[in-house]
């Protein structure tokens, strides 16, 4: 029994360790700094510059985050606070199907619905041209992904308030909503970072929802109407050449490394948070 | 004062529901597009044929192949993540018991894997694929999803084993049982319904991912016959055919994308029935 | 509608020598019920809470006191499950049936939670916040207001240097007395204490009954307690309750040492 827990405990610096093996090829021909912030992207050249591919994957978890958190904050407080019981009743199970859907059922749905969308009627209305695979739509479907597995923690947030504070807050007059704003959300606060920071983590790494409708051109733009490439479709996509041009492989598993580390990162620090401010847990 | 506050308070509380009907709108929608553009294509065929003509270019046949493939690294991943991870979570909640910083520690390193994205996994699991000298295929897919879902299994089965009481633990301790026969007898009977949630999640997020199999199975349009032949999944082929510009060929995307989905709503809908209805007879 | 008119001209007809000896009510209840589902909670409940008086609530656990004492500020909007109707008059508003502003009538009673729940801000905020919410702007009053009450529990002493710390850094039975001065700080007429003392220290409880006997001067006090001891030392007026119904009610010596009904008695003998 030992041995299987330890085994997994393992993974993360099996995972670790062989990835990084992997990278020190690269790591040995270029400096990590070079590595991260160069935008020379020119792999038959040995040049390996990945910048385009981070700044294309904070910009779509960026947007993603803009559309899904405030919708889910706002609903969660609906469904916690002013919802009948059995409106959420009913909610539990959806959520639960909804953040069970593969992110490749997202990415149909972003080429059948969002990318039109994006590319026939939003990108005209500014005037510009857009085949809809883009930044924006990637984003969008994104938030999509995002909202189930956020609503569902901001919701086990709200509810671990206790009655007695609330009912502190409705006697000493406030109404339910300054209860809300004032008491509830103060008291969930470090649940509500942690929901969206967790929320982040996971559009950060999500790979084939995103790679579906967000073009995969490798480039830096600010318009969200053009056509982006994230890290994750980076490897996804490349991993058939990867062992025909010198250092690809080794360039391709630096990039899963540096999702690794700083999608481990970010649930090492939230999750903490969660534990930290929750002591009656520990 | 009082006005602007009743105001306030109508406001946020029409934002809130605005916010809440339209993710319930949102979300049916896209159940009802892939169900819509799924059941269209869905014919008998696409269950009991495989591909004819290739994935890409070819218009005959279904996606049997998927199903199939999708089913082996799916059971297979969920068997090992199992073996594995049944005694893990056995172990966290019979001799850790007493030790609540190292369990506690030990669930925030699961819960912080089962956040790591499942391309990584893939690539992790290629890289330990070329070591080994193994091609794309059926088992190494296996693999590197048991690798992914392994840490779900342990702390789902670990949340139902951890509401289960201690003093039934100490009852069996104290009749003289050892340690290891107690976690396997009494949480093993107790936690049953627990275990098979665990099981069905583990599974659902097995035959739904994409990211881990994507370099470690290969892709292909026949039935695998053996471990060490590439095998085709559901979500690959969903991905493979859509890209294609023949409307035949996207038809069994979307046939696959419905199968698929009513794969994990019953998966899902199992996994809340099992949750409720053998929780009830536990000694609580 | 019928009882209400039956009421009215009850009291316009009573002699006035009779209404001057009759207790003045700061609370009357009428045909209040609370369901839970199927699950009948207080079972046509009517009461008077007589003014300036401790009026304790007693019954054994999931009697519904706990209940009746949410329903006198309409806490139960809080609990969707719930089902309520009837009455609850303060002065003059049916607090259960007006629709229009239920925080300034809730501010007309201070609540004291079973467990101490300090709001998550300063010791110095969860004073001031009823304040606030009244809409008191001058930092002055608010200052002033916050040390009188904190003095007014006894807390004055023990928290006027770290006034601007977070309030989960007291004790508990520094935070409950922190509680009870944030309910003085709005200016209740009523104080509603559900087992104030259950979560306390000995000597914290002790503090807690002192406040109260001091304060009955100038509040109404509710008090649901299952402590019999406690009943006696605080109450003016014992209310005994058994499954959602009132079945004896009056002055502790004639409720708790001549005991009428069946289920007092067995209570009795059963908590001492």
């Amino acid at each position: 029994m030992l041995t299987a827990l330890v085994l997994i405990l393992l993974f993360p610096l099996l995972i670790g360790v062989a990835l990084l093996f992997k990278s020190i090829p690269l790591l040995n021909a270029d400096s990590i700094v070079n590595l991260l912030f160069s935008d020379n992207w020119a792999p038959n050249s040995g040049k390996f510059g990945f910048w385009p591919f981070i700044f294309s994957s904070l910009y779509v978890t960026v947007l993603s985050f803009i559309f899904s958190a405030p919708l889910c904050l706002l609903a969660a407080i609906y469904l916690t606070e002013f919802a009948s019981a059995r409106l959420i009743r009913i909610m539990h199970p959806v959520i639960d199907i909804l953040a069970g859907i593969p992110s490749v059922i997202y990415g149909m749905w972003g080429i059948l619905v969002i990318v039109p969308f994006v590319g026939d009627y939003l990108a005209p209305v500014f005037g510009l041209n857009s085949s809809g695979y883009s930044i924006l739509a990637g984003g969008i479907v994104l938030a999509i992904m995002c909202i189930p597995y956020m609503l569902n923690m901001l919701i086990e947030t709200f509810k671990s308030v206790p009655y007695g504070l609330k009912e502190a807050g409705f006697s000493l007059g406030a109404t339910h909503w300054e209860t809300i704003k004032h008491i509830v959300i103060r008291k969930s606060r470090p649940g509500i970072i942690s929901a969206f920071g967790l929320g982040m983590a996971k559009a950060f790494g999500e790979t084939l929802a995103v790679m579906m409708v967000v073009g995969n051109i490798a480039r830096i733009t600010g318009n969200p109407f053009e056509a982006g490439y994230p890290l994750p479709a980076l490897i996804a996509n490349n991993y058939g050449e990867m062992l025909s041009i010198p250092l690809y492989d080794s360039a391709l598993m630096f990039a899963a490394l540096v999702l690794f580390v700083v999608v481990l990162l970010i649930n090492l620090v939230f999750r903490y948070l969660i534990i930290a401010s929750n002591p009656a847990k520990v | 004062m009082q006005k602007r506050k009743t105001i306030e308070e109508r406001v946020f509380r029409i934002l809130t529901g605005v916010a809440c009907y339209s993710l319930i709108g949102i979300l049916g929608y896209i159940i009802f597009i892939i169900f819509n553009k799924g059941f269209s294509s869905l014919t008998l065929d696409m269950v009991t044929k495989l591909p004819s003509g290739g994935y890409y270019y070819g218009g005959e046949g279904g996606v049997l192949n998927a199903i199939v493939g999708s089913l082996y690294i799916a059971g297979g991943a969920t068997l090992i993540a199992i073996i594995l991870g049944v005694p893990a979570a056995l172990y966290i909640n019979s001799h850790l018991i007493r030790y609540k910083r190292t369990q506690n520690t030990v669930r925030y390193i699961l819960d912080s894997l089962w956040g790591v994205p499942s391309i990584v996994y893939g690539a992790f699991g290629f890289t330990l694929m070329i070591w080994l000298g193994m091609s794309a295929s059926l088992l190494a897919g296996i693999i590197t999803v048991a690798f992914l879902i392994t840490p779900i299994v342990i702390r789902s089965f670990d949340e139902a084993l951890s509401t289960i009481p201690i003093g039934l633990q100490e009852a069996a301790l104290s009749l003289g049982s050892t340690k290891s026969q107690t976690a396997f007898k009494v949480l093993l009977k107790q936690g049953f319904s627990g275990l098979v949630t665990a099981i069905l999640l583990a599974f659902g997020r097995a035959i739904g991912d994409a990211a881990s199999v994507l370099f470690t199975a290969g892709y292909t349009d026949l039935i695998p016959t053996n471990l060490d032949e590439p095998a085709a999944t559901l979500p690959l082929s969903i991905f493979f055919q859509l890209s294609s510009p023949i409307p035949a060929v996207r038809e069994r995307a979307y046939a696959a994308a419905a199968i698929l989905t009513i794969i994990i709503l019953i998966i899902s809908i199992s996994a809340r029935y099992f949750a409720k209805h053998y929780s009830k007879e536990n000694i609580k | 509608m019928n009882t209400l008119t039956a009421k009215n001209t009850d009291t316009l007809m009573e002699p006035r020598a009779i209404r001057k000896t009759k207790p003045e009510s700061a609370i009357s209840i009428k045909n209040l019920n609370v369901h839970a589902g199927s699950h009948h909670i207080l079972n046509n409940i009517n009461l008077e809470i007589p003014k300036n008086k401790v009026t304790v609530l007693l019954g054994p656990s999931g009697c519904g006191k706990t209940t009746l004492l949410k329903s006198l500020n309409k806490l139960t909007d809080l609990y969707k499950e719930l089902d309520v109707s009837g009455s609850v008059f303060i002065g003059k508003d049916d607090i259960l049936n007006s629709n229009h502003n239920i925080p300034a009538l809730r501010q007309k009673m201070g609540l004291l939670s079973q467990k101490p729940y300090p709001l998550p801000v300063s010791i110095f905020k969860n004073v001031a916040y009823g304040l606030k919410l009244k809409g008191v702007k001058d930092k002055k009053l608010i200052a002033y207001n916050v040390e009188q009450k904190l003095k007014e529990v006894g807390l004055w002493e023990e928290v006027k240097d770290r006034l601007h710390s977070s309030a989960d850094s007291l004790s508990i039975g520094q935070q409950q007395r922190l509680c009870l001065a944030r309910g003085l700080a709005v200016k209740p007429q009523i104080i509603l204490a559900d087992e104030p003392t259950s979560a306390l220290d000995p000597v914290s409880s002790k503090i807690i009954e002192e406040r109260f006997r001091e304060l009955k001067k100038y509040y109404t006090i509710v008090i649901v307690t299952h402590i019999l001891r406690q009943a006696q030392r605080l109450a003016d007026n014992v209310v005994f309750m058994h499954y959602g119904k009132i079945i004896e009610q009056g002055t502790p010596e004639a409720v708790l040492k001549n005991p009428q009904s069946s289920q007092l008695k067995e209570y009795l003998v059963d908590g001492f």
